[in-house]
């Protein structure tokens, strides 16, 4: 199997605050991050998908088609928003790290019909990504 | 839905890389320049990977201020700008190449209450990494 790996960037705003906590207890768990008016990462996130090369291209699937993907379900949804407020399947959940990966996922599993996703990292910063893997294994 | 959270810690460190199971001109042949008497340092990039279930009411794998604090303790207080043969235990009697610092660095995270310790994988520059998974099935106690 063959892995191929696209990138892009976005820049989003959140928030972390549990609405089942109080006040108090939300600035102690979430810190800084817990900001009434929210905060923002430049996200570098990684597709990476596996597959065969087909024979007649010698291609795993056409990265042309993947970016177009990578617009519509992720930068537009995503890109320059307050993923509190505007990302309708963050909005009971805290839109960590961890959560949007899950998301991007579930966003993009589905859309890939050459190869198959195998793993989305998401870089929230340059000292701190997550990686997921479906319900795969690494 | 598996995933795996990493984070990124740097800390700066001179070691010399000679072992008494071989003479001093054996020593110079196999680590060369890492041989030098007085040592020399690199800025280590340690990356430190968890998994777990995610904590509904947080979103988090970890706690960062957790994963941080533990490895603030465990690595980067005895490491960051010591000489690690001498001014840390485990390397007085063992070459600390990259390898073994990177063997040592699973041994103390791998208790970690947070999460589960996935791997460490150790930059020496940016040329060279290692990475370290624990034991499998089969491979000698360390």
């Amino acid at each position: 199997m063959v892995h191929v790996t696209r990138k892009i960037e976005f820049s989003a705003a959140h928030r972390y605050h549990n609405p089942a906590f109080s006040a108090e207890e939300n600035r102690r768990i979430f810190g800084k991050c817990n900001n009434p008016n929210g905060h923002g990462h430049n996200y570098v996130l990684e597709v990476t998908v596996g597959g065969e090369a087909d024979p007649l291209t010698g291609m795993v699937l056409d990265l042309k088609e993947l970016k177009e993907i990578l617009e519509r379900e992720i930068m537009d949804r995503m890109d320059h928003r307050f993923l509190n407020y505007e990302v309708p399947e963050l909005a009971d959940q805290i839109p960590t790290c961890e959560n949007i990966a899950s998301l991007i996922w579930k966003l993009l599993a589905p859309k890939i019909k050459k190869g198959r996703l195998t793993r989305v990292r998401l870089w929230e910063s340059p000292d701190l990504y997550v990686d997921c893997y479906g319900d795969g294994t690494p | 839905m598996r995933l795996e959270l990493t984070r990124r810690y740097a800390l700066a460190a001179s070691h010399r890389l000679h072992s008494p199971h071989f003479d001093e001109a054996e020593n110079e042949r196999i680590y060369g320049k890492c041989n030098n008497p007085y040592g020399h340092g690199h800025n280590y990039i340690v990356e430190v990977t968890v998994t777990g279930k995610v904590d509904p009411s947080t979103g988090m794998i970890a706690h960062l201020d957790d994963l941080d604090g533990y490895v603030a303790r465990e690595i980067i207080e005895p490491f960051d700008h010591m000489y690690l043969n001498k001014d840390v235990e485990a390397f007085r009697d063992r070459v600390p190449t990259t390898e073994n610092v990177c063997v040592e660095i699973f041994a103390r995270l791998r208790r970690f209450p947070g999460a589960k310790l996935v791997r460490i994988r150790l930059e020496e520059t940016g040329r060279n990494s290692f990475e370290y998974a624990g034991q499998r099935d089969g491979d000698e106690d360390d």
